[in-house]
């Protein structure tokens, strides 16, 4: 049987009345790509902020690797093996491609409360950060600042400083969104890359049905901000939950 | 070895270059360059506030903290070496003990106010420094047994650093104490500038940039933010004392207006900005100027309104008791057309 790797239990957040996301228990096991989809205002980034920490939970629990994280910072989970890309894009606009992903790599080798040398004498960190930039294919772009880049580069980047964190669970918040035809293809065959790793799981919120039908092991459909189908890609997407979902029609609740 | 003593961050432009060289030669052979009570007063003036900004720009220009508690750091080490030297005696000791307490208390506070408002929202932070620092200067009046109040204090430091302490002339100028507590004052607030040049360009550094940018980032990819928050401001404040106790050691004087006003603090501002926000060269363009103008300005515009005596209006316009509004035109120049300061447009325009 394969470890699971992050686990969420009844987990609920409420925001006034508004429940945005009611009682969802799923777990995620290591070499597992799960699909995570639904209708806009589903709940599926709420989703993630609960898992990730941004927002704190009203009820329920987050385990990472058997331990519950429900009440740590933002920056223990990540410590802890927990990394995130966002979907409107979250970088450090006036340093420079290499820095932001140098900075990552400089958290990862724990190096940040190094005060008495200088951050160019750590060869280490940035190395590994060029490998990781040679990666996405930005290493040309390395010198530029990044409020000058194009989005899809931008995008490369936000995946680049996820892979440059190698967490245990990859947290992808549609990765390829607003990318040209021609740039998707190089953030998914990362994505396909780092599934081979059978020791992590990833989690990926995408609205394009032929990314989830190439890329998914499993589907989880949310809606209403609750778990409604969970399942091999093939069998959920032919549920009627799912068709009526997508089709923007009521759907009786479940 | 120039490398390394700047910490691999260099001007980055030939004139910033020029102009840092001219100002590091400028008050190294001061006291040989321009003979003079007031000359060497005025070097050492801007040696003490080049650090005061510099430790003042590792808070407002690296990691985008707004505090008005920095007079207060400043003012803390200095009353330190004052306290110390009226209690304990004149002696190289209470200089020592007050510049460590000064230093440890600013750490000390600094921290505390971190730890109560870092977590919550930036403009928090500004408004309690506010609340303290205002604090802290009633305080400081008001207890006029024990700081002096208004008069402020005046005490004896070791002879060793007095004029009275005399021991030869080289080029024509006497060597007394004056000049050995001039170098003493150069070489520390030296020393301290590498070092604050050093911690900007480390690894703690970037994160401070990190965080100035995107602080939601940083906490994501794993930096405990209010940590690194809060080493900053101590840092800031445990530097600002030191020139704090700098200054005290050079003047023999505290008082509310020559380190804790609010005037002081709108310098500190504006000579960080006038200078350029996060570069630490800004901090020796600006504070140089800024003390420059701030001494020699009535000078000059006396000499100009003589020249132009005969003139009509000129002579009024330029009339030495009009120096301030003169600086204040100077200011919003300066502000205004180089919004990132003069480091930065100097490094736009390589």
């Amino acid at each position: 049987m394969t470890q699971t790797l992050l686990e969420t239990t009844d987990l609920t957040v409420r925001f006034g009345g508004h429940v945005a996301v009611d009682r969802v228990t799923c777990s995620f096991r290591a070499g597992e790509l799960t699909a995570i989809v639904g209708p806009n205002g589903a709940g599926k980034t709420t989703y993630f902020n609960l898992i990730s920490g941004q927002i704190g939970a009203t009820a329920g629990r987050v385990t990472l690797k058997g331990q519950d994280i429900t009440r740590l910072s933002v920056s223990r989970r990540c410590r802890l093996g927990l990394g995130r890309a966002f979907q409107l894009t979250n970088l450090f606009p006036e340093l420079s491609v290499f820095e932001n992903v140098r900075l990552v790599m400089q958290t990862r080798m724990g190096r940040g409360l190094n005060l008495l040398s200088t951050a160019e004498s750590h060869a280490d960190v940035s190395h590994a950060a060029l490998a990781v930039l040679e990666r996405v294919r930005l290493d040309r772009l390395r010198d530029q600042k990044v409020s000058e880049l194009s989005h899809g580069n931008q995008r490369k980047l936000e995946v680049a400083m996820l892979i440059a964190l190698e967490p245990d669970v990859y947290m992808f918040d549609e990765p390829t969104a607003g990318m040209s035809v021609d740039e998707a293809p190089v953030v998914l065959d990362l994505i396909t890359e780092l599934k081979q790793d059978r020791s992590r799981t990833i989690l990926l919120v995408e609205h394009k049905m032929d990314v989830i039908r190439t890329l998914a092991d499993r589907i989880i459909v949310l809606h209403n901000g609750a778990l409604v189908a969970d399942g091999p890609p093939a069998e959920v997407m032919a549920s009627d939950v799912v068709q009526e979902a997508y089709m923007g029609k009521e759907i009786e609740d479940v | 070895m120039v490398r390394f003593l700047l910490s691999g961050d260099a001007p980055r432009s030939r004139i910033l270059a020029v102009l840092l060289a001219l100002v590091l030669v400028g008050l190294a052979f001061a006291p040989f360059i321009f003979p003079g009570v007031r000359a060497l007063h005025t070097a050492a003036t801007i040696c003490i506030f080049i650090l005061l900004v510099a430790s003042y720009d590792l808070l407002l220009g690296y990691t985008g903290i707004v505090s008005f508690a920095h007079t207060m750091f400043f003012g803390l080490g200095a009353y330190g070496v004052a306290l110390a030297s009226v209690h304990m005696g004149r002696g190289w000791d209470a200089l020592a003990v007050g510049t460590l307490a000064g230093a440890l208390a600013a750490t000390v506070l600094a921290w505390l106010i971190g730890l109560f408002s870092l977590r919550v929202r930036a403009i928090f932070f500004a408004m309690i420094t506010l609340a303290v620092a205002s604090a802290v200067a009633v305080l400081v009046s008001q207890l006029y047994q024990l700081t002096g109040g208004e008069d402020g204090l005046t005490y004896q430091i070791p002879r060793e650093l007095t004029p009275a302490f005399r021991f030869g002339e080289l080029f024509g100028v006497r060597l007394n104490g004056r000049l050995l507590n001039y170098y003493l004052v150069f070489f520390t607030c030296l020393a301290l500038f590498l070092l604050l040049l050093r911690i900007v360009n480390s690894p703690f550094g970037r994160v401070l940039q990190a965080i100035r940018e995107n602080d939601f980032r940083a906490e994501a990819i794993g930096y405990r933010v209010v940590v690194y928050r809060t080493a900053a401001t101590c840092m800031s404040a445990a530097i600002a004392a030191l020139a704090g106790s700098l200054y005290a050691i050079w003047l023999r004087y505290v008082g509310p207006d020559t380190t804790l006003s609010f005037e002081i603090m709108i310098d500190v501002l504006l000579m960080v900005v006038i200078g350029g926000m996060g570069t630490m060269y800004g901090a020796v363009i600006g504070a140089t100027i800024f003390v420059l103008a701030q001494n020699y300005l009535q000078n000059l515009m006396g000499l100009a309104a003589e020249a132009t005596a005969g003139l009509p209006l000129i002579p009024d316009l330029v009339d030495p008791n009009r120096w301030l509004m003169w600086l204040g035109v100077l200011f919003v120049l300066s502000v205004y057309f180089f919004p990132t300061g003069i480091v930065g447009r100097l490094r736009a325009g390589r």
